[in-house]
């Protein structure tokens, strides 16, 4: 009894292991990015601080490409994503309860149900024959199949968002005889607007990152950040790839912190 | 009357161009790949417009080509029955890794809480070729895990991990193990502490609380965590491919040989839908459980 206050929460052991889960997180991302940092020419030796992979990678045409290929897919799949998911958000949200809401959810929320390589292969029969049909190879498979994969993670923070609003603002300015474009333009968009942004940016991560989907559906010399990354693998690791990954790694936590920050803003005017 | 119906089609009509979108490059495709499943192989890839079994007996069955007779095809098997283990051991590994780390988060001061709940959403978030990358580089033979052992003279030679089962368990564990802490800690943050009091107070011991209280109503939660690190695990493509090199295929690679070298997309098709087949079987023992015990989902 002379000790400080029992405490319930206390499990013993727990502490211990949850430190070294962190510690067992963090050690290899944290490594990783050391390394990029290393002037040797292999991934082995440490050969002292150097910006030079950053430099290689920079330089070579192919990550150049890559990049510009990986923004170019994000920020449409992530633009088109976010705009057919606001406007089924607001469909299945405002309008109360109707019949086949539920087949809509299942709909919208199919692709993090089926396993990634089933929807490749599926991509992969499907626009082949488009690609042989039409003789279209450009980057268009390529934004279709990411809008479509970034479409439940847009979904579910703009639902999120308009289920912790009230919507006595909307009905106040129908009462003022507002047409539901204006109401929708004037009231809703701006109260909505931290949720889209935050599904706009889980969205474009979502793209940045895909691997699986991109191997199967790209064409010849449309490699995109990872799928070259995943194709340099086939010799050994260099450290132009820890470059490169520690670059990505650095935009995604970049871009989650915004959308912390965002969505901690809402909580904050909500309470 | 005329209200509820508008609605509805306001409804129908808003999620239209999201649902035209998955229909063209989502469920639509998945349904080819059904009807691929019955056809016969084509000669070098694609497939013969004629109706076949082929391919759902060569799932599990092999012909001879010289006598006929009919066997288990092993090599599918075998594959099969790795995927089955290290996507069982991975949720294993995660969950007793996951639920410590979920409680140390959930019983933080409201105002760190956050942080720690942000430690845990990066590596989530995270590109998982990159932390499977990351993990590569710990445990290849010159990497971090056998130059710590050989320094300390625990080993005299680097032991071969990577490229093997352990190495993609390992990898495996590490990637996924956001995704079992996620879920148990939203259980455990909705847990009602009172009721451990009340436990102890009636003399309980911290494993009675443990087994008797804490996990029976945590339970959605650790259901949900263990469907969400199983399904990807048994459909794992990138992390066998890397760290298991070429021979220590899942259901995932192996799929993908069907549609590349194996030349056979029937068979390719068959085996998605299998794997198809077991991860909406998973998500409905999941949804049955969690309706069941929690009111809230």
């Amino acid at each position: 009894m002379s000790r400080r206050a029992f405490d319930v929460t206390r499990l013993p052991g727990f502490t211990t292991v949850a430190v070294v889960a962190f510690l067992l997180l963090y050690a290899p991302i944290v490594t990783l990015v050391i390394y990029s940092f290393n002037g040797g020419n292999s991934v082995n030796q440490w050969g002292g601080f150097s910006l030079k992979w950053y430099a290689i990678a920079a330089e070579n045409e192919a990550v150049q490409g890559a990049a510009v290929r990986s923004l170019v897919i994000a920020v449409w799949a992530s633009v088109i994503a976010t705009t057919v998911a606001t406007m089924a958000a607001l469909g299945t949200t405002r309008r109360g309860r109707f019949k086949g809401q539920t087949l809509i959810y299942v709909l919208i929320n199919q692709p993090l149900m089926v396993p990634e390589i089933v929807t490749a292969v599926a991509l992969l029969i499907f626009f082949s024959s488009i690609k042989i049909a039409t003789g279209y190879s450009g980057l268009g498979y390529l934004v279709l199949a990411h809008s479509a994969f970034c479409v439940p993670f847009a979904y579910l923070p703009i639902k999120a968002r308009l289920e912790g609003m009230d919507d006595a603002m909307e009905v106040a300015a129908a009462d003022l005889y507002a047409t539901p474009w204006q109401t929708f333009r004037y009231v809703t968009l701006p109260l909505l607007t931290p949720g889209v942004i935050a599904g706009a940016m889980l969205a474009f991560v979502i793209s940045l990152d895909d691997v699986i989907i991109t191997e199967f559906v790209k064409s010849a010399g449309q490699d995109t950040l990872p799928t070259y990354m995943l194709g340099q693998l086939r010799r050994a690791l260099t450290p132009e790839v820890n470059a490169i990954s520690t670059a990505l790694l650095a935009l995604t936590v970049v871009i989650l912190t915004l959308f912390f920050l965002i969505t901690r803003k809402r909580d904050g005017t909500r309470d | 009357m005329t209200g509820r119906r508008s609605k509805a089609a306001d409804g129908w009509l808003l999620s239209a161009p999201a649902l035209l979108l998955l229909l063209i490059a989502a469920s639509g495709p998945l349904l080819i790949v059904a009807v691929y499943s019955f056809l016969e192989k084509g000669d070098y890839s694609g497939v013969r417009w004629i109706l076949s079994g082929d391919a759902w007996f060569g799932v599990l069955f092999k012909r001879d080509i010289f006598d006929g007779t009919v066997s288990l095809a092993d090599a599918n098997l075998s594959i099969f029955w790795r995927s089955a283990r290290l996507s069982l051991a991975t949720t294993f590994i995660t969950f007793v890794l996951g639920l410590p780390t979920a409680w140390f988060i959930a019983t933080r001061p409201a105002k760190v809480r956050a942080f720690w709940l942000f430690l845990i959403t990066i590596p989530f978030w995270t590109n998982l070729l990159i932390r499977t990358f990351a993990i590569m580089e710990v445990i290849r033979n010159q990497g971090l895990l056998n130059t710590a052992l050989i320094n300390l003279g625990l080993i005299s030679e680097p032991i071969q991990i990577l490229y093997t089962d352990a190495a993609v368990l390992i990898g495996m564990a590490y990637v996924y193990l956001p995704l079992m802490v996620l879920p148990l800690f939203a259980a455990i943050d909705r847990f009602d502490f009172r009721l451990i009091e009340a436990g102890y107070d009636l003399y309980a011991s911290r494993w009675q609380i443990l087994r008797r209280i804490i996990l029976p109503i945590i339970r959605p939660g650790i259901v949900a965590g263990c469907i969400l690190v199983f399904v990807p695990s048994l459909g794992a493509y990138v992390t066998p491919r890397v760290l298991g090199g070429g021979k220590n295929m899942m259901i995932g690679n192996f799929i993908e040989l069907q549609f590349g070298q194996g030349q056979n997309w029937p068979l390719g098709s068959a085996l998605s839908m299998v794997l198809l087949i077991v991860v909406l079987l998973a998500l409905l023992v999941y949804t049955r459980v969690s309706s069941k015990d929690d009111p809230h989902v």
